[in-house]
């Protein structure tokens, strides 16, 4: 082989990758504007920060490792009651800490699991993420003693975040809590999505079978991005725990897996950014309905489900590009390429 | 006498009552170029499966440079310098031909566990990736997505991402499958360029390409070795031509 | 004696709902998750029928069974076969969202309490055996179940119907070529999942309940029935079903503290074990 650097050896466009794009500095203003323009909807933003972060855990398994799980919830829910058993029954009211334990408890829940999801493919591992989830349910459900079971874990009661900054009534405090926690952790994922790992990861997705023979250890890749995931969603279980003083069931529901599927498939897998747009549209969506239409909201849930299934199939961030597109080849004139 | 590159020892695959693999004896010289041809259905891919360590053998051993790797699954055999190409292309759709190139380079490079820095911020990956893809003569696709390459194209990323490993054997599994003569003649070229010391095992159908390219030949039929010898005397053995190059003219 | 009989009915009324999952998707391949929305619909029908109209318990129980395969039908024409070609992921998601559009439409028809279904006379009761005393309904659930499985086992197994549904499932271009309606079959295969559903929701009011949340509260079950017993077996859904209804009234019985635990690790253990099943072809 020649020692000739050729000219194309270095590619501005590659080598600027990492940059943030004043696009997405511009949708991280968004949370700012969140706080001036609702300040009576504190609790309600709170909780679509914490849901971006749960959608966005599952993205790196399933939008950049292209795992199929129905199941995510089992980790949202360790990092839940582990946040809250913290303070309940060991007096440790940190939050931080309480972040740190609940992400621990939840990657060794991960990487407890990752064995058995990487056993099959296909329909059983989506069976294996539905059977893990559902015998966590039933832990939880049947270990009142530990954790309350149906009746939750009441009076979760943390110290000062920093020893400054009190869990106030208004929900401030959570809110600014909860949307750096997901900046950091968004930050986090965006680096290692761009990393040798994370293409790695979205080279497994594109083609497992390829893989091994590239020298990649296609098990052990999944089962450490298995394993952050499980990470991410734990913290952002903690968040919802720390945030609302309390831990009900509901956190290992099987409801809670499905939704977390369709609020990334309505943002958009695979670009971390879709979780993000993806919860945002569907908690406003769900809240909407929820005071249009007590009675009813389930009903408009469902049929969007099935409305993105038939014809958004790529979700909002993908409908997006396509119209983006559109309007790119009308002024340019060159009609619809593909 | 050192041991040979490739060696395979009684190599047996059974599907079921079907036996694809029937006790295979292969040595590759180190260095030599090492063409198994055979008759549709002789089993020359699932040779290729065995050897790369996507099927496990029924019984029988692999040995690369002696060592047996047997039980090594695919991605180690990488790593003891054995790497293969797909008869089918197995690429990467969504990513450009840099991206793919690079993510395997880098894997070479033992970077694939690094999770922090970009993968385009690794200077010598960048540079490595970018030479391969010049040196393959595909530099003006290097920021094309793969899926909306030519065929011929993509057949060249196929054997690129092999390359990318600097693979001391490559295993070629009809590389020049599908795509014009005058196109697969230039590829033959380009390999040749590129691998000078590289042991190669090649399973072609044209025979012409086998005959300039390879110094070795193998015939398999029905998953058995029946020849093994250089290609003027294989070309010219009546068992051979017999089953063989007998039916291959007709196809 | 008695859990043991027990055990068999639920486990025969768990047959009954999960073999028409076993043809949707066992036979079919489809992740169709609302199975059991097709089971509650079954089983309103039913207890309307009863109830309102004061309409004899088989022929409500066969207008169940029929208006769950009409939805079938429905569904398959309007939607389902749009999926058949798509990835898990899209199926997962599209069964869902039946799920909750069925759950909200029960809630807003018939409120969210659970109805109560009064079974005929010749239902009630006990019977005294020489060594067991017997429920009639619990019997009627074994008798059905075992003439459904016969049936079932005759209609996929020997029939010309049977050939075509697996012609039709694993080489669909062939089977059009063999001059078989694959369309046609397909509807059918759907139809007759749907039914099996209707027939098992509507006989199994009195055991399981019906309330809306039926359909996600079972499906945990009903998937676990299709992965132990192998997809598309019929035989590996009978025995599984059985054992499960066995394991779950027998687990609750002597060990509530573990619930449904027990079940759930069942499964995940049989997935990693024996991902065909117990009577599954192993995949190529």
């Amino acid at each position: 082989m020649t020692g000739v650097v050729s000219p194309m050896a270095a590619p501005a466009a590659l080598r600027g990758a990492g940059a943030w794009k004043p696009a997405e500095l511009l949708f991280w203003t968004l949370p700012v504007i969140g706080w001036f323009a609702f300040p009576e909807n504190l609790p309600l933003l709170t909780q679509i920060a914490i849901t971006a972060l749960f959608a966005l855990s599952l993205d790196l398994v399933l939008g950049v490792a292209g795992m199929v799980t129905l199941g995510h919830a089992a980790f949202f829910g360790v990092g839940a009651y582990a946040a809250g058993m913290l303070p309940a029954y060991l007096g440790i009211g940190d939050p931080l800490l309480g972040l740190v334990a609940a992400a621990a408890a939840a990657a060794l829940a991960g990487a407890l699991t990752s064995p058995l999801m990487l056993r099959g493919s296909g329909l059983s591992q989506l069976m294996v993420s539905v059977g893990i989830n559902a015998m966590l349910y039933e832990a939880a459900n049947k270990a009142t003693e530990v954790t309350g079971g149906v009746d939750g874990l009441p009076g979760v009661e943390n110290t000062p975040l920093f020893g400054m900054w009190s869990f106030d009534l208004y929900g401030r405090t959570a809110y600014v809590y909860a949307v750096v926690v997901l900046l950091l952790l968004f930050w986090m994922a965006r680096r290692v999505v761009r990393s040798p790992f994370g293409v790695s990861l979205r080279g497994i997705r594109l083609n497992a079978a390829r893989m091994p023979a590239l020298g990649v250890p296609v098990n052990r890749r999944l089962a450490v991005v298995w394993t952050l995931a499980a990470a991410y969603a734990g913290v952002a279980g903690a968040l919802l725990t720390q945030t609302t003083q309390f831990v009900s069931i509901n956190v290992l529901g099987f409801d809670r897996s499905a939704e977390v599927l369709l609020i990334l498939i309505l943002g958009g897998a695979g670009h971390l950014y879709g979780a993000l747009v993806g919860a945002v549209a569907y908690m406003s969506i769900h809240h909407l309905l929820a005071d249009i239409d007590p009675e009813f909201w389930q009903f408009w849930i469902g049929l969007i489900f099935i409305v993105v299934v038939l014809f958004a199939r790529d979700g909002a961030l993908g409908a997006a590009a396509r119209i983006r597109d559109l309007i790119r080849n009308l002024i340019l004139g060159r009609g619809a390429s593909r | 006498m050192t041991a040979p590159a490739l060696e395979t020892r009684g190599l047996c695959k059974a599907f079921g009552s079907f036996v694809a693999t029937n006790a295979v004896d292969l040595r590759i010289a180190a260095g030599s170029r090492h063409a198994v041809i055979g008759p549709n259905g002789a089993g020359k891919t699932t040779l290729v499966n065995l050897l790369s360590g996507l099927f496990r053998p029924t019984s029988g051993t692999v040995h690369i440079d002696g060592q047996d790797v047997t039980r090594l699954g695919q991605h180690e055999r990488v790593r003891r310098g054995l790497t293969r190409t797909f008869q089918i292309n197995r690429l990467f759709a969504d990513m450009t031909v840099l991206e793919s190139v690079a993510m395997a380079v880098a894997e070479r490079q033992g970077l694939g566990r690094r999770f922090w820095k970009p993968l385009a911020s690794y200077g010598a990956v960048m540079d490595e990736a970018a030479q391969l893809i010049e040196g393959l003569r595909i530099a003006d696709a290097a920021h094309s997505r793969t899926r909306d390459l030519a065929y011929g194209k993509q057949r060249i990323i196929e054997i690129a991402l092999a390359l990318a490993s600097r693979p001391r054997i490559l295993l070629l599994d009809e590389p020049a499958a599908g795509i014009p003569t005058r196109e697969s003649r230039e590829l033959f070229a380009t390999l040749a360029d590129f691998s000078a010391d590289t042991t190669i095992l090649l399973i072609e159908h044209d025979m012409d390409l086998v005959f300039r390219f390879a110094d070795r030949v193998s015939v398999l039929v029905g998953g058995a070795l029946l020849v093994e010898d250089t290609p003027a005397r294989v070309a010219s053995h009546p068992l051979v031509k017999e089953v063989y190059l007998g039916t291959a003219q007709h196809v | 004696m008695t859990i043991l009989f027990d055990g068999i009915a639920s486990g025969m009324l768990l047959f009954l709902i999960s073999s028409g999952l076993s043809v949707t998707l066992g036979l079919m391949g489809i992740i169709n998750l609302a199975h059991g929305a097709f089971a509650m619909l079954g089983g309103y029908v039913c207890v309307v029928a009863l109830d309102r109209y004061g309409i004899p318990f088989p022929v409500a129980v066969l207008m169940a069974t029929l208006s769950a395969a009409a939805a079938g039908v429905a569904l398959e024409r309007l939607v389902y076969r749009r999926l058949y070609g798509a990835g898990q992921l899209d199926q997962v998601l599209f069964s869902i969202g039946l799920i909750f559009v069925s759950m909200a439409l029960a809630r807003w028809l018939f409120g969210p309490q659970p109805q109560p279904i009064r079974l005929p006379g010749w239902l009630q009761g006990q019977v005294q055996l020489p060594w067991i005393e017997i429920g009639v309904y619990r019997a009627f659930l074994i008798v059905l179940g075992l003439v459904v499985a016969v049936t079932l086992h005759r209609a996929v197994g020997v029939t010309r119907f049977g050939a075509r549904l697996r012609a039709a499932v694993d080489r669909p271009a062939v089977a059009r070529g063999l001059g078989i309606d694959v369309d046609r079959v397909f509807v059918v295969a759907f139809a007759i999942g749907s039914a099996l559903a209707g027939l098992g929701g509507a006989v199994g009011v009195e055991l399981l309940g019906l309330d809306p949340s039926f359909p996600l509260r079972y499906l945990v079950y009903f998937l676990i029935v299709v992965v132990v017993g192998g997809s598309g077996s019929f035989e590996g859904s009978l025995v599984a079903s059985v054992l499960i209804g066995i394991f779950d009234v027998a687990g609750k019985y002597y060990v509530p503290q573990v619930g449904s635990f027990i079940i759930y690790t069942v499964m995940v253990v049989m997935l990693i074990v024996r991902p065909q099943g117990l009577f599954g072809r192993p995949s190529p």
